[in-house]
């Protein structure tokens, strides 16, 4: 295959501020091919084709399509290029039926003509196989007919270029498969593809090339048939990198919060937790590893009371009477009231666990102000708090009165976590606490959960770098799909390992 | 090709949200606008009236402190508004909105008279006071609960069913007043009471509008506490701002709603009552006089500080009563106030966007995203 | 008995027809993602500015001629509340203020306008009394000459001036733009979904002021039917009452569609004045069939909520302002 590529990239960098997204990366797909792009979260590969899609624009580096440079700085422009991307957020509009998303926009001459487009819909259906009603409306669909709906879309507008974004995070695997059938008849119809994902098994069934990314870097491009799952696990990792995190050894472990086979699912019907059993042990790190998305989120405000559960029991071993509470579907105020002091720093910081547009004295009592016999607020404990935390942990404010929305986001986390410490917890769950931190921050907060273990809190700890999890966890629970696939010992784990567990998901194809 | 040519189709400047503008700035950019709004409001006047402006202005200063009766009706003007300003406060900062203040203060107004007419004279006084601050407070929760209720188990939305609920309450307002018509046939209540006095607030050192002045400054008072103090006022803040914060930390978001309207409507019917007892001593259809419409305006101008609204319902007041004066000086319809109400909340409705937004022209634009 | 129930309707008819324009005009606003409280207000504005341009019209000339005395109304209606429906659109869509408070303030502001000038017009211009545009008027309510040798179909069908025929044609023709026309479409999307809209190279702004500022200009056409034919050119302050309000409350009567909203508006109009064909009715009783609009479109909010079908909820971004970068 010596043919130009249908796209082409070359030395393309990208830059948001002083993160480096992506470095000099270069690729190319052909007509007719798969490509898969696979890489970690963070590693840049979505950065990487909003700029193909025309989302970003290129700090630098070239976009060749067809072996002529093209500049894209609109979606529209890449749809003049016949590139089409299916973004992970869909936008549609969900009382229009699938027609009418479809044409939306289309600056076709006089009256719409929803019959013929609808005709031309079927057709492309028919072409490759899709399964979908044009005019039914979107409302009305699961996930993966929103995305058929997405797909026709940009092939209705001629793309001979498509990249699609983690399409199978919201699929089922029956759907997924479903896809995969769709996405080889493209193929062979001579479109060039590009699918991001970082699920193995499915780069091995599917694609013809990978590219891998880390660290926003281009790391190889290898052709599937003559690779393995290893060697690709090894390419998207890395060798370990010493952070040299401080870990204790953990001592007086005692079982505090026991989950027994949960299960729940989303409202379309996809499983988000599939029969989860796992100890967390006070005095102890649990990390939790997993593609984003995993049921990572769903797990832990189960835990909290903010997700309804289907079945499943949530058990919490009181450390003063040593008695057993059942947790599952109570609120978060009924669990506080049951004496069961649980800590939760949610993922969403400024969405959940804080309030923007209030002071940090202020956002302090949020989990306090019910305290006491008093119809009024208690403002000097958490005033004194908010003092506390900014010159322990060093948060940069101007003051206890600055609305927490114009912190950075590493101080807004230490204001988050700080609170979340304060009331002295038995357990103590944390998603994502550094992501977006910067490294002096990161490390502080490593510090902050290696005190509370030590103080014999039960941490459970959500994470995406494996590097981190290795050297902070005491153990790491791994999770792919909802399901639990392993819970190693972080001492003695390798990273490869933790890869491989995090891309093994159900179904036949499945070898690890 | 190293360096990308900047994009062409590049708009000359973009908006971006302001983080915050120091307090000067911003009282200053309101200052502008209230007296961009004065000088239009003056080219307005002079040009239907060919009046010198400072004689109109006079004129308006002289409607709303020209004698002492004038003060005092000024002042409890601006008392029942700022009462009703009070009413929707809440629920505005949780994002409630409650266009229905009209309404609740109708009931109020309703079950105020319906207490003095049906049982005035049998009971004794104090007892009767007590019924009709029972009564009025209960219509008018009633009223702001109704809309809570499907707006916390099935969203429907607040803005609509609110105000539809206040043409009920008008009709049903109507339908009272040619129940207990007098003299029959005029479909209108007159004075209620009006040799025995039953039901009407006492004046207090010879003033008959003190009392309900002092009501509603406790009121204010109470009212800014409730909101910065106390634990109910934090959960407002909170479900207004975030409501998956609020359900984070335990809050019964649904129970939030409906307490606070309940307190809402109650409020309003408080403001019924002192229309009623305190203040006309009749009930007519239009006894809340659209204020339930300004309320809204005085509290989000004030920015949903109590204390803020005594100023701001003190303005809207004083607006109204000079643009009065000048039409019966000038000869002149009476509903120049509204035109000149309406002129200056337009500049000072617009002037937030100032505030809260800045206008970045496309040169400095790296910079500021470096920043970001 | 008939003649009565051809009378019913008669009056139902013409009882609705200000409320088809409002809720027409509303419709086409909401659908843009914009709840334009001012719509009672832009009424006002609408009949007054029929009014004054009437006013000057007929006090210009001794023989006006026909054409120019319907012409010269209606283009200043369509200009004065066109040019309040901007007010709005820059306040909320330029500047993104609230639209609640934006719309009640156009509402206060409109009303004032309307009876102040309605009040005070004659007496500015050296002409005292009120005013009464007899031509004018005549012009507006000019009928099908065969409608009174119809009988009962007569006054069902022919009897109106020739706005209320516009109402009927104006309803229709939204509806249909909004249904089938790329334009309802991207109209549509951009109310329901402006960054979907945006995404797809729609230009919400244009848009929104477009539909905002259409859908004023017919409304205020209501304010013009009421002073012109149904007041016979006759001002009165107040006159119009809450008919602006009953507008919206139509809107969600029709679910957000003008044609259901022609047979609402009629049905909303028989509402309003059925007591006074119901024998024997106490004065009080009136009172209290009047709120039957009101508590009818009540009812519909709540079935129309609770049954949480989607197409009957009003337009997703409805009272929200779209900025591009708050994301």
């Amino acid at each position: 295959m010596s043919e130009t590529p249908a796209l082409e990239l070359r030395h393309i960098s990208k830059r948001f501020g002083s993160v480096i997204a992506n470095h000099d990366v270069s690729m190319s797909v052909r007509k007719g091919e798969i490509l898969s792009v696979l890489g970690e979260n963070g590693s840049g590969k979505t950065t990487l084709m909003n700029m193909i899609a025309g989302i970003y624009y290129p700090d630098d580096g070239q976009i060749l399509i067809n072996g002529s440079e093209v500049v894209i700085r609109s979606p529209k422009d890449a749809y003049e290029h016949k590139i089409g991307m299916i973004h992970q957020h869909f936008k549609l509009v969900e009382v229009f039926t699938a027609t009418e998303n479809i044409v939306l926009g289309l600056r076709d001459k006089g009256r719409i003509d929803l019959k013929k487009a609808a005709e031309n819909i079927r057709e492309i259906s028919g072409k490759y196989g899709f399964d979908i009603d044009p005019d039914k409306k979107i409302y009305q669909m699961s996930v993966s007919e929103k995305q058929t709906v997405e797909i026709i879309k940009v092939l209705y507008r001629g793309a001979d270029i498509l990249i699609l974004d983690e399409p199978t995070a919201v699929l089922t695997p029956q759907e997924t498969q479903k896809l995969f059938a769709v996405l080889r008849r493209m193929r062979d119809d001579g479109k060039a593809i590009i699918i991001i994902t970082h699920k193995l098994h499915e780069v091995l069934s599917l694609s013809d090339r990978v590219s891998v990314l880390r660290k926003g870097e281009h790391i190889a491009t290898v052709v599937t048939a003559e690779t393995s799952e290893s060697a690709l696990t090894e390419m998207m990792v890395g060798k370990k990198i010493s952070l040299n995190i401080n870990r204790s050894e953990p001592k007086n472990l005692t079982e505090r919060l026991m989950v027994k086979n949960i299960n729940c699912s989303s409202r379309e019907g996809v499983k988000l937790l599939d029969n989860v059993s796992f100890t967390a042990r006070s005095g102890e790190i649990l990390g939790i590893a997993g593609i984003a998305g995993s049921g990572q989120r769903e797990l832990l405000e189960s835990i909290a009371g903010l997700q309804h559960l289907d079945s499943g029991e949530i058990l919490y071993l009181d450390p003063k009477t040593g008695k057993e509470e059942n947790l599952r579907d109570k609120t978060p105020l009924q669990i506080r009231e049951m004496g069961v002091r649980l800590s939760f720093v949610p993922e969403d910081r400024l969405g959940m666990g804080l309030v923007g547009n209030m002071d940090i004295a202020d956002n302090m009592m949020l989990r306090s102000y019910r305290r006491g016999k008093s119809i009024f607020l208690e403002k000097k404990q958490p005033r004194t708090l908010a003092e506390e935390i900014i010159k322990q942990l060093e948060v940069v404010t101007p003051g206890v009165s600055t609305p927490v929305r114009r912190l950075s986001g590493g101080n807004v986390q230490k204001v988050l976590v700080g609170r979340e410490i304060a009331s002295s917890p038995s357990v103590l769950m944390a998603a994502y606490p550094v992501r977006g931190l910067d490294i002096n921050s990161s490390y502080l907060i490593y510090k902050l959960l290696n005190e509370q273990k030590e103080n014999g809190v039960a941490v459970i700890f959500v994470g995406e770098d494996l590097d981190v999890l290795l050297e902070l966890c005491d153990r790491i629970m791994v999770i792919g799909s909802g399901k639990i696939t392993g819970i190693v010992d972080a001492r003695g784990a390798t990273k490869e390992e933790i890869g491989l567990l995090m891309t093994k998901t159900e179904g036949g194809e499945m070898y690890a | 090709m190293p360096n990308p040519t900047p994009a062409k189709r590049e708009p000359l400047f973009h908006i971006v949200k302001r983080d915050a503008l120091p307090l000067w700035k911003s009282i200053l950019v309101r200052v502008v606008a209230i007296l961009l709004a004065l000088l239009v409001s003056a080219i307005v006047v002079v040009f239907v009236t060919d009046l010198n402006p400072l004689d109109v202005y006079k004129s308006m200063f002289d409607g709303a402190f020209g004698t002492s009766r004038k003060i005092w009706s000024t002042l409890q003007n601006t008392a029942i508004l700022l009462c009703i300003s009070l009413a929707v406060t809440p629920a505005f900062k949780m994002r409630f909105w409650n266009i229905g203040a009209e309404g609740q203060v109708m009931v109020g107004c309703l079950g105020t008279a319906a207490c003095m007419i049906l049982i005035g004279d049998k009971v004794p006084s104090p007892v009767l006071m007590l019924i009709m601050v029972v009564v009025s407070i209960a219509c008018g929760t009633l009223w702001g609960v109704l809309p809570a209720i499907f707006k916390a188990y099935w969203n429907t939305n607040e803005t609509l069913f609110t105000l539809m609920m206040n043409y009920v309450a008008i009709q049903l307002v109507s339908f009272f007043c040619t129940v207990w018509e007098n003299p029959k046939g005029s479909a209108t209540i007159g004075m209620i009471n009006m040799s025995s006095k039953a039901g009407w607030f006492p004046s207090l050192f010879g003033q008959k509008y003190l009392l309900n002045i002092l009501i509603v400054l406790v009121l204010t008072v109470g009212m800014y506490i409730y909101l910065k103090y106390n634990k109910h006022g934090y959960e407002i803040a909170v479900v207004g701002e975030s409501q998956n914060t609020a359900r984070y930390v335990g809050m019964n978001v649904k129970k939030i709603i409906i307490r606070t309207m309940a307190l809402s409507g109650a409020i309003c019917g408080v403001a019924g009552l002192l229309l009623v007892a305190g203040t006309d001593h009749t009930l007519t259809t239009s006894s809340a006089g659209g204020m339930g419409f300004t309320a809204i305006m005085v509290s989000w101008l004030a920015k949903f500080n109590p204390l803020l609204m005594i100023l701001t319902s003190f303005l809207i007041v004083f607006l109204e009563r000079g643009a009065g004066e000048i039409a019966t000086d000038f000869r002149l319809n009476e509903s120049i106030a509204d035109i000149l109400t309406g002129i200056i909340l337009f500049f000072i409705i617009g002037c937030e966007f100032f505030v809260n937004y800045q206008i970045v022209f496309t040169k400095k634009r790296k910079e500021a995203a470096a920043d970001a | 008995m008939l003649e009565t129930l051809a009378l019913v309707i008669q009056r139902a008819v013409v009882q609705g027809i200000p409320l088809l324009y409002g809720s027409t005009g509303e419709i086409i606003t909401e659908k843009s993602g914009n709840l334009n409280l001012g719509i009672p207000g832009i009424m006002y504005v609408g009949g007054i500015s029929g009014v004054i341009g009437a006013f000057f019209y007929e006090r210009s000339t001794e023989n006006p001629s026909s054409v120019l005395l319907v012409l010269i109304p209606l283009l200043a209606s369509l200009l004065g509340s066109g040019l309040m429906a901007l007010i709005y659109s820059f306040l909320t869509i330029t500047l993104r203020a609230n639209q609640n408070v934006t719309g009640l303030t156009l509402t206060i502001f409109g009303t004032g306008f309307g009876n102040f000038f309605g009040g005070s017009m004659a007496q500015l211009f050296g002409e005292g009394g009120s005013i009464a545009l007899t031509k004018t008027s005549l012009a507006f309510q000019t009928s099908l000459p065969f409608a009174e040798k119809l009988g009962a179909v007569g006054t069902i069908f022919f009897s109106y001036g020739f706005l209320a025929y516009l109402a009927i044609i104006i309803a229709l023709v939204a509806s249909y733009v909004l249904k089938k026309t790329r334009v309802g479409l991207q109209l549509r999307a951009v109310g329901e979904n402006p960054a979907t809209a945006d995404a797809a190279g729609i230009n919400v702004t244009r848009y929104k002021y477009a539909a905002t500022i259409i859908g004023g200009a017919i409304a205020g056409l209501g304010g013009l039917y009421f002073v012109m034919d149904y007041t016979s050119g006759v001002w009165t302050n107040g006159g119009f009452g809450d008919r602006g309000w009953l507008a919206i409350a139509l809107v969600i009567f029709a679910l957000w569609k003008p044609n259901v909203s022609i047979l609402g508006s009629i049905l909303f109009g028989g509402l309003y004045v059925i007591y006074l064909f119901i024998p024997n009715l106490a004065r009080s009783t009136q009172e209290l069939f009047k709120m039957l609009p009101y508590v009818v479109t009540i009812i519909v909010l709540i079935v129309v909520s609770m049954r949480k079908k989607r197409e009957y909820q009003p337009p997703e971004h409805l009272g929200l302002s779209y900025f591009r970068e708050e994301r």
